[in-house]
């Protein structure tokens, strides 16, 4: 550029100056819409479908990855060539811009799009007022679904972090630390929809009758020990509890890592002289490493928590949410996708934000604390 | 004195492991049960637990007695030196020598069988079949409880699993590359609404997913992006970047200043810093990322559920719908299970240690 206006004084040189901007321009327009084109061309390849469907995964894979990678190269390439000025004042875009969108796009905006629809009669036409909401907090569905998320909420959070805890405590102290909790680790890797199987598998019941023999454990269990046979997960409200025994299996491990790390963070000197003091371990347990590691463990219950409100995966696949298993999260894709009722699924959806409040205000103090000169 | 407090110190030992072994297997156990019945053969999955094919006492069939036509079967019946009623009989009778002998089938049947119990175990023939039935997406056979064959259509889980590979593949570095762009934009660029940006980034970071599902189906099914690829590593994108964006900012805004500085003296352009040296420097931030979003994008299925469907299902899908057919086909639903779990278990095992290098950095996620 700099060039170009130097040599802009000589005869002839507007001309080429002149040419070489139109061509500059050309260039500008011609790389964005070959991109573009080749996207295109990927996509409907992707969309037609015809080719073995390895092809198309690979396709798809390199198609996806290597299509992000080259729309910010071409972007960036296409905000240098503007005037000095410009393209260090939208470069920045170029970076936080996509993030941006996307984020508006998927999160934001749909808070806004969902909070009005909550106002909105089924098909989203007509403003119905609080009717959605009535609906949340009266039906007796809504009811259930509120009081079984509160049992996952207490006894899944309660038993998930006790265990987790009394795990990183004693693995603490043994020479098989690493054994023990990769084992209470592991379920952290398999999907809900896996663990499902995995319990359904433990619960089912074969009925009661001559020479019937149990393939579920607990049934077996039950059995082997005089007792009859039952269809656990059809019992309400007990059935509730066999289904947060699932929860509490997937994210025991969690809540251990998080611990074990934090307990192994108590300074030893403080143990040690409360044991020279006469404090028993369970004491020294108390007094001193909770009290130390209050901050994680308040961390480690807010996030089962906000897990616990929105578990779906395990009761879709174990019950459907039928014998009085709904949670909100089912009722939520029941309304959206079964019933079609979008004012009540968004009603639903905003219910749900509602109970994370707290920790979305929580998160926002925080940050404000650490980054005081962002 | 020296010698209680060794005793009690090891007396606590054994105790604290014989605890941790306790839950170990207790957790370890429901894995265990659907690996052993994936391997079985159908029909005995029907008709027994998995954990028979460890050595254990069972009543084994060893002789049938008939009885002869002059018996009354209305009246008391002597076998063996045992005199009892039909009903008696029916329910079954232990001899002195441990034998167990049971009336077979109805009144007119005149059949009794005698058991022993005898140890039996690691007889199970072990099959692929239920894994070959269930990867396929042909028509497939197999026996029930009864022995009858059943006639069904595979699940094509192998097909699944390619497409959870088309899903969790890109869904995972997209936004990881996007968050990493931001973060970066974030840390060390000026540009005005920085400050209030980053703030909406935080308190996205626990709005439920839930409430954008109905909104963007309807802008996705105006635009066609329903049930395609690019559809659904969108959507993970807008759902993971919140994290992305948040833990890779709190990793590069560590970054040296002087180490940037002394690039731009030399001239480099922001892209090429961003290139060359800000993404080489947060590989260990980008791999616990990439671990945490690949097995959240592979373990999804509600996401999966929405945008994907039936039109390239993935394996969470698939084996969903196993269960939610009949629910009986245990073979295939174990197997099922397992093709799901392999890949996101070798990726977690393998790579633990930034898995909860991750865990740690971002405690709360929506």
């Amino acid at each position: 550029m700099a060039n170009t206006q130097n040599t802009d004084t000589e005869q002839g040189g507007i001309l080429s100056w002149f040419s070489s901007t139109l061509g500059q321009i050309l260039i500008s327009l011609f790389v964005p819409i070959v991109t573009f084109l080749v996207l295109w061309q990927g996509y409907l390849f992707l969309q037609r479908a015809q080719a073995p469907q390895i092809i198309q995964v690979l396709v798809a894979i390199v198609w996806g990855v290597g299509g992000v990678a080259l729309l910010y190269v071409v972007a960036n390439w296409l905000v240098l060539k503007l005037p000095k000025p410009w393209s260090s004042r939208l470069q920045p875009f170029v970076f936080v811009g996509p993030a941006i969108a996307i984020m508006g796009w998927f999160l934001a905006v749909p808070v806004v799009r969902s909070f009005v629809a909550s106002f909105q009669d089924r098909l989203g036409q007509e403003f119905v007022g609080f009717d959605n909401f009535v609906f949340a907090f009266t039906n007796p569905r809504m009811l259930e679904t509120f009081r079984n998320n509160l049992l996952w909420l207490v006894f899944g959070t309660f038993f998930s972090v006790a265990v987790g805890l009394l795990i990183a405590v004693l693995a603490d102290r043994t020479h098989g630390e690493v054994i023990y909790k990769s084992i209470i680790f592991t379920p952290m890797a398999i999907s809900f929809v896996g663990a499902g199987v995995i319990w359904k598998f433990i619960y089912t019941y074969k009925g009661v009758g001559l020479n019937i023999q149990e393939i579920g454990l607990l049934n077996a269990i039950v059995t082997a020990l005089g007792g009859n046979p039952q269809p656990w997960l059809n019992i309400p409200p007990w059935n509730n509890f066999f289904l947060i025994i699932i929860m509490v299996w997937l994210q025991t491990g969690y809540a251990m890592v998080i611990l074990s790390s934090a307990i192994k963070g108590v300074p030893a000197e403080l143990l040690e002289a409360a044991r020279i003091d006469g404090a028993s371990e369970v004491r020294a347990f108390f007094n001193i490493t909770i009290p130390y590691i209050k901050g994680t463990i308040i961390t480690v219950v807010t996030t089962i928590v906000i897990f616990s409100l929105k578990t779906f995966d395990i009761v879709r696949v174990m019950t459907g949410g039928n014998n009085g298993t709904n949670v909100i999260a089912n009722e939520f894709y029941l309304q959206s996708f079964t019933y079609t009722h979008k004012g009540r699924a968004s009603a639903i959806a905003i219910v749900l934000l509602i109970a994370v409040t707290p920790v979305i205000i929580y998160n926002l103090r925080q940050f404000n604390k650490e980054r005081k000169g962002f | 004195m020296a010698t209680s407090a060794k005793s009690q110190k090891r007396s606590q030992q054994f105790w604290t492991n014989f605890i941790l072994i306790i839950i170990s297997i207790i957790w370890l156990v429901p894995i265990l049960g659907i690996l052993i019945t994936s391997f079985r053969p159908s029909q005995e999955v029907f008709t027994s637990g998995w954990w028979t094919i460890l050595p254990h006492k069972e009543n084994i069939e060893v002789d049938r007695i008939s009885i002869a036509d002059s018996v009354d079967v209305d009246g008391p019946i002597t076998i063996e030196g045992i005199t009892a009623t039909f009903d008696e009989w029916r329910t079954g009778i232990e001899l002195d020598d441990g034998r167990f002998i049971q009336w077979y089938g109805n009144k007119r049947n005149r059949e009794l069988v005698v058991y022993d119990e005898q140890w039996v175990g690691f007889n199970t023939d072990l099959t692929l079949k239920n894994y070959s039935d269930v990867i396929g997406g042909k028509t497939i056979t197999y026996k029930d409880g009864q022995g009858n064959t059943i006639t069904r259509y595979g699940n094509n889980l192998g097909g699944a699993f390619l497409n959870s590979l088309a899903v969790s593949i890109p869904g995972t570095i997209i936004p990881i590359l996007i968050a990493a762009f931001a973060a970066f934009g974030f840390a060390w660029l000026n540009f005005p609404g920085r400050n209030i940006l980053f703030t909406i980034i935080v308190a996205l970071l626990v709005v439920p997913l839930q409430i954008a599902l109905v909104p963007i189906l309807q802008d996705y099914v105006r635009m066609g992006l329903n049930g395609t690829f690019l559809g659904i590593w969108l959507a993970h994108a807008g759902f993971g970047l919140p994290l992305a964006t948040y833990l890779l900012f709190n990793y590069i805004s560590t970054i040296p200043r002087e180490i940037l500085e002394s690039a731009y003296i030399d001239g480099a352009s922001n892209f090429t810093i961003f290139t060359r040296l800000i993404l080489p420097l947060s590989v260990p931030a980008l791999a616990s990322f990439a671990i945490f979003q690949f097995l959240w994008l592979w373990n999804d299925y509600l996401v999966a559920l929405v945008f994907l469907g039936e039109k390239n299902k993935t394996v969470t899908i698939a084996v969903a719908e196993l269960v939610g057919e009949k629910g009986q086909d245990w073979q295939l639903m174990t197997s099922a299970a397992f093709v799901s779990m392999i890949l996101p278990l070798v990726v977690f095992l393998s790579l633990q240690r930034y898995f909860v290098r991750g865990l740690m950095a971002g405690s709360v996620k929506g």
